[in-house]
């Protein structure tokens, strides 16, 4: 409490970020966790919460005569523009702001001050929730080539390796610490998928300290290992996932990348995928496309092609999809590696696995994945995310790029996912917010240390309790697209612009009807349908019982609810302006600072297109200034703030 | 003429044919006046292709004229070729499908291709498909029933205080591009309009083509006025204006030129109506692309579409530069304008560009989208586009004579209807439960105005298909569309009707490709159409719990 220098400030306005010229006034409250904005106008209480730990930025403008502007840029893509009345006002604010976004200390981030009405007991199960060796055993793990080590149980040979990892059966300790050795930070070849169909495996790794001519007799063994464990097949694929010329630089540092000459029966693949830095820079130039306040489509699509984002996304999706072919077409064993081996490796191979595996198209399966592949295997999440205040140099939306893969790939296949959208956003909001334990600190070890499982809560058992919420209606597991290895195209113009999540808070972008909501309700139904006929069928001699179900169901009707959500979001006008309409309204753009997307509620809903369709009346205000419509629109209740206390 | 006369070569065996989502096959090849037809010789398969040769848009051969030379696509196992030479078509359809087609004997591959040259692209409209084709099952259109403007004067029983169907255009005589009826304000009489005709290009006085019945108000549109450089006046035009906002303060013109075009367009004799004269009508200007513009964005987009180089900078800078998506924008925010000042603003409106026969029905057709539920079923869907563009005058046979592919020089050619329908598939992306009709009709009349059995799409105007007998000698597409069996697949499983506007956004980030069109012969478009299919099967099997 005490960064907040100003708990309070009046008088303040809230901007519409595509048309600033619309506002909400209302005041501002700054607590240790959250600012809350609570707009005066209008009979009822509208809230919007931002969570500090989501806060990107906050920059102070200079003052104008209307006030003190303040940005505040958020890492779920939220924008909101304040005009604070006095600037020594808008100074404290900002500094305040500035202050408890960055905490210089992990026990300030909000999990370990989030305490949901759990008990100690229920919060313990949480964590047991997730259970990584329950997934290898699933693929029929430790047997005969493949052994779980216990060489980094202290952290010794790699401390930013997990505990616990799968080696060849054949790989003696002495290989195994030899071979870290010869490898960036330790990251020796450890197993991350096995396939037991045909016992191809993708091992992965950190770069190898080869120089220009080094070599590694134990970590030549390794590799050995690993093709041996595979074997019907003679070699192995080597894959470096980055650029070549990355690569050769590299080896002027004394590391690199394999010598084929070296190692026997390997072919070596590099695959062009741009580091961190690249990453940042594209990712922020394509979000200042999507921060443009009216960009006609030449703009758009001229920015969008610029930043290189998409080029950068069909990369990481190739490159996981050679390696998913080498595995199910090939029956090759695959070594995968970058730099240090923690973000364009963890991308490809969870994206291969995913190709791979129908089970991590299912909601737990995803999980597991990400339990595995990132957090386990030591992806700098503090880092790259930006929990602490730090380099900004680390920062970069690696695990960003995965989860976009994934919504590319459900874009191609819609049936093969049992998640949705609304899933990956969530989990994407929550990496960034630090209200569960999962993403904090950059290892494994480094979790252990800051005792998370034993202080915070964990997303896992979240998301699976809400799991409802998350689920794709299309989901067909038995479908032929569903089958075995997913073959996306990767043709350019398979790749689109992920509205759902950069335009997330520009509500006026989406579609006005969501199909997923209605297909939920009519399976929900379907379902509940099949149950009572399944009992009627027992109690068909009770005639009058008969007619009271039918009555009930037709009142919940996907018809009735489906009609509501209608209302609510048809009706709003959207920007045509031109020059004559160049002060007309606007969609609305309610800024809604909530974390996790709430269908709405049918009864708000009715609410709010009563406001509209009494304004329908009275448009002639509309066209001489700004709309009511508008202003009714961003009063509409249908904003997501209650969502964190429903959390 | 005969057709026999362009047909040297009628049929080939042993004809390999490529074409997508299909592996290759081998069958006979049979050229006939309107079509070609393949048939598929593998044992047991009795597939058949067969295309109208009016689809085609262009093709391309090239003859290989080695001894025992055997194409390369050419299986083991079958027999080697006779000839020495052979040849390979390929034909790229309307339908933007591509096929190829490898013919033994260069010489037969030449016929072949020769024939499929003239046949393709004869401009007698009598000779054309739609007067052949009998199908069993739907009686021919002989009774003349109502046009569709009178049904709509009919049903809308409102209009009636205030306009009149009128029969000033019974033989063409005032507007050749008119139909023989339409609706003008009750107090202008058929003298007024002739003047009025004799001052607005081509004959288009301004008519009403929708009412709004929330409040009143209408939307009219006509051509341009022929002002020309010393700004002429027709006091019958501003009369007739007047007589159409009567009682209201004003009216909105919107024009879909910008200011800077209508000031030159009066140098060529047209022009706009100004505000000394008409002082009580707001004209806005929005200048949307149309014409050659608009064709060389489609051939440019669908080149895009096919580039396979698998770069991403180029094909965004290539989606780019086709401006394809942009005029969707343009339009769409176009309607948009239009339906707010008659909607929200609560005034009539009246839209022109130049002729009035091709931007000014996109836009009024998408604002009665919007604003009307009547016009969002499948029967209100193909009356709209009966009354807006078939009755209306649009020049379907010169802007579709040839499509993307063509090496055609261009004349006429535009996809106006094309982008009316990529419209259309926007709203519907944004408003899935908001329209009655599904992708698939989209995609059907997207095939149809380009080539078809029936004569809907034939000739520029109603006079033309009526001196042709068109009506009385061909078939009606969109009856053939709302036939039992052929109704389902058209219909959207999840439509949910509502009274509201539906306001589309059109915002870049609001707008996508229509791939289902543009990118049909893909697996990926095969994939969203299984999704479709999926959806389809959901409802029906709720539907069928819920009435048990």
């Amino acid at each position: 409490m005490e960064h907040i220098r100003l708990p309070k400030v009046e008088n303040v306005r809230l901007l519409d970020r595509v048309s600033p010229r619309r506002s909400r006034v209302g005041t501002l409250y700054l607590t240790a966790t959250h600012s809350i904005f609570v707009e005066n106008e209008g009979g009822e209480r509208n809230e919007t919460w931002v969570l500090h730990s989501l806060v990107c930025s906050v920059e102070k403008q200079a003052a104008t005569a209307s006030g003190c502007p303040l940005h505040i840029r958020c890492k779920n893509f939220q924008l909101l523009n304040f005009n604070i009345p006095r600037e020594s006002e808008c100074q404290d604010v900002h500094l305040s702001l500035q202050r408890l976004s960055q905490p210089e200390r992990y026990e300030e981030l909000y999990c370990f001050s989030y305490k949901p009405n759990i008990d100690e007991e229920e919060r313990r199960q949480e964590w047991a929730f997730m259970d990584l060796r329950a997934d290898y055993s699933r693929v029929g793990l430790p047997n005969s080539l493949w052994k779980l080590s216990s060489v980094n149980q202290q952290y010794k040979v790699s401390d930013t390796y997990p505990a616990d990892l799968f080696v060849p059966e054949s790989a003696t300790p002495p290989v195994i610490v030899g071979s870290s050795k010869f490898r960036s930070r330790g990251r020796f070849p450890a197993l991350s998928y096995y396939s037991k169909e045909n016992h191809a495996a993708i091992c992965r790794s950190s770069q190898p300290l080869s120089g220009f001519s080094a070599r590694c007799l134990e970590d030549e063994q390794m590799l050995e290992a690993i093709l041996r464990s595979n074997p019907r097949s003679d070699f192995m694929y080597v894959v470096d996932t980055r650029p070549k010329l990355n690569a050769i630089a590299n080896r002027a540092a004394g590391k690199g990348y394999e010598n084929e000459d070296n190692y026997s029966n390997i072919k070596f693949q590099f695959m062009g995928i741009e580091n961190i830095h690249v990453m940042r820079n594209s990712h922020q130039k394509m979000l200042e496309v999507c921060e443009l306040r009216s960009p006609s489509m030449s703009d758009f699509l001229e920015g969008l092609e610029n930043s290189g984002w998409l080029k950068h996304i069909k990369a990481v999706l190739d490159a996981g999809i050679f390696i998913a072919k080498a595995i199910a077409e090939e029956g090759v064993s695959v070594l995968v590696h970058c730099s240090d081996g923690w973000d364009r490796t963890a991308q490809v191979c969870s994206v291969a696995s995913v190709l791979l595996d129908p089970y991590y198209r299912t909601l737990r399966g995803l999980m597991v994945l990400i339990e595995k592949d990132w957090i386990s295997f030591g992806h700098k999440f503090s880092h790259r995310c930006n929990h602490l205040v730090g380099d900004p140099k680390e920062v970069s939306p690696i695990i960003d790029q995965f989860l976009e893969c994934l919504w590319q790939l459900m874009e191609q296949f819609p049936c093969a996912f049992e998640y949705n959208e609304r899933f990956l956003i969530t989990i994407h909001s929550h990496i960034y917010s630090c209200q569960f334990g999962n993403f904090i600190g950059n290892s494994q070890r480094e979790r252990i240390e800051k005792g998370v499982c034993e202080k915070t809560h964990s997303l896992w058992s979240y998301l699976w309790t809400n799991r409802a919420d998350y689920t794709n209606p299309l989901y067909r597991p038995d479908h032929s697209q569903t089958q075995g290895l997913l073959r996306p195209s990767t043709a350019p113009y398979c790749f689109k612009f992920w509205r759902g999540l950069y335009n997330r808070f520009d509500r006026g972008m989406h579609p006005r009807q969501s199909v997923e909501d209605y297909l939920r309700a009519i399976q929900e139904e379907t379902q509940q349908l099949e149950e009572q006929l399944t009992s009627h069928k027992q109690k068909i001699t009770q005639l009058e019982q008969e007619q009271g179900w039918n009555a009930t169901t037709f009142d919940k009707s996907p018809t009735v609810w489906a009609l509501g959500n209608d209302l609510a979001l048809a009706n709003t006008p959207q920007d045509y302006t031109g020059g004559f309409f160049a002060s007309s309204p606007h969609s609305p753009k309610a800024p809604a600072g909530g974390l996790i997307l709430l269908p709405l509620d049918s009864k708000q809903a009715a609410d709010s297109s009563f406001s509209t369709s009494s304004d329908q009346e009275s448009g002639i205000a509309d066209l001489s200034c700004r709309s009511p419509l508008s202003e009714d629109s961003t009063r509409d209740p249908d904003s997501d703030e209650a969502a964190y206390s429903a959390a | 003429m005969e057709f026999s006369e362009h047909i040297k070569t009628a049929n080939v065996e042993d004809v390999e044919l490529r074409q997508p989502l299909h592996p290759p096959s081998r069958g006979t090849l049979c050229i006939t006046g309107h079509h070609l037809l393949f048939s598929d010789r593998e044992e047991g398969s009795s597939r058949q292709v067969l295309l109208l040769l009016r689809n085609i848009d262009a093709i391309e051969k090239s003859v290989e004229n080695l001894l025992g030379y055997t194409s390369f696509f050419s299986h083991a196992g079958h027999s080697e070729r006779t000839s020495g030479s052979s040849g390979t078509i390929t034909i790229k359809c309307k339908d933007l499908r591509v096929l190829q087609l490898d013919i033994p004997g260069m010489e037969q591959c030449l016929n072949i291709a020769h024939s499929i040259e003239t046949l393709s692209c004869l401009d007698n409209v009598s000779e054309m498909y739609p007067f052949f084709y009998r199908p069993t099952d739907l009686n021919p259109q002989s009774h003349r029933g109502l046009s569709a403007m009178e049904t709509y004067y009919g049903q809308t029983k409102e209009l009636h205080e205030r306009w009149r169907l009128s029969s000033v255009n019974r033989a063409y005589s005032v507007c050749p591009s008119y139909p023989p009826a339409v609706i003008v304000p009750n107090s202008t009489d058929d003298d007024v309009l002739k003047r009025v005709a004799k001052f607005r290009q081509g004959g288009r006085f301004p008519v009403l083509c929708y009412y709004h019945r929330k409040n009143g108000m209408v939307i009219m549109r006509s051509s341009q006025p022929l002002t020309g450089a010393n700004r002429k006046r027709c006091k019958e035009d501003e009369l007739l204006l007047q007589a159409v906002i009567d009682g209201s303060d004003k009216g909105y013109i919107i024009d879909t030129r910008s200011s800077q075009q209508v000031q030159q367009a009066r140098i060529t004799g047209g022009g706009f109506e100004s505000k000394s004269f008409y002082d009580r009508w707001k004209r806005l200007h929005r200048q949307m692309e149309k014409g050659k513009a608009l064709q060389e964005s489609l051939i440019k987009l669908v080149e895009a579409c096919s580039d396979e180089s698998h770069n991403m900078d180029r094909w965004l800078s290539k989606l780019e530069n086709s401006k394809w998506l942009s005029h969707v924008q343009t339009a769409l925010s176009t309607a948009g304008l239009l339906a707010e000042c008659v909607e929200r603003d609560g005034h009539s409106a009246l839209v022109h560009g130049s002729e009035g026969t091709d931007c000014s029905l996109l836009i009024s057709t998408l604002a009665q989208l919007i604003m009307d539920p009547c016009c969002r079923t499948l029967e209100g869907f193909l009356g709209l586009l009966e009354r807006e563009w078939v009755e209306a005058g649009h020049p379907f046979q010169q802007r579709c004579a040839h499509s993307a592919y063509s090496h055609a020089r261009l004349q006429q050619e535009s996809p106006v209807f094309l982008l009316l329908l990529d419209c259309v598939w926007q709203l519907w992306r944004q408003f899935p439960l908001a329209l009655g009709f599904s992708e698939a009709l989209l995609l059907r009349l997207a095939t149809e105005v380009y080539a078809s059995d029936y004569g809907t799409f034939l000739c520029n105007s109603d006079q033309e298909r009526s001196a042709l007998g068109v009506k009385e000698n061909t078939y009606c597409l969109f009856r053939a569309l709302l036939r039992p069996t052929e109704r389902d697949i058209y219909l959207n499983p999840l439509y949910e009707p509502t009274e509201l506007a539906i306001w589309p956004s059109v915002h870049p980030q609001s707008l996508q490709l229509w791939k289902g069109f543009f990118l049909r012969w893909t697996q990926q478009t095969r994939h969203l159409e299984e999704v479709q299919e999926e959806i389809r099967n959901m409802v029906i099997e709720w539907g069928k719990l819920a009435l048990s």
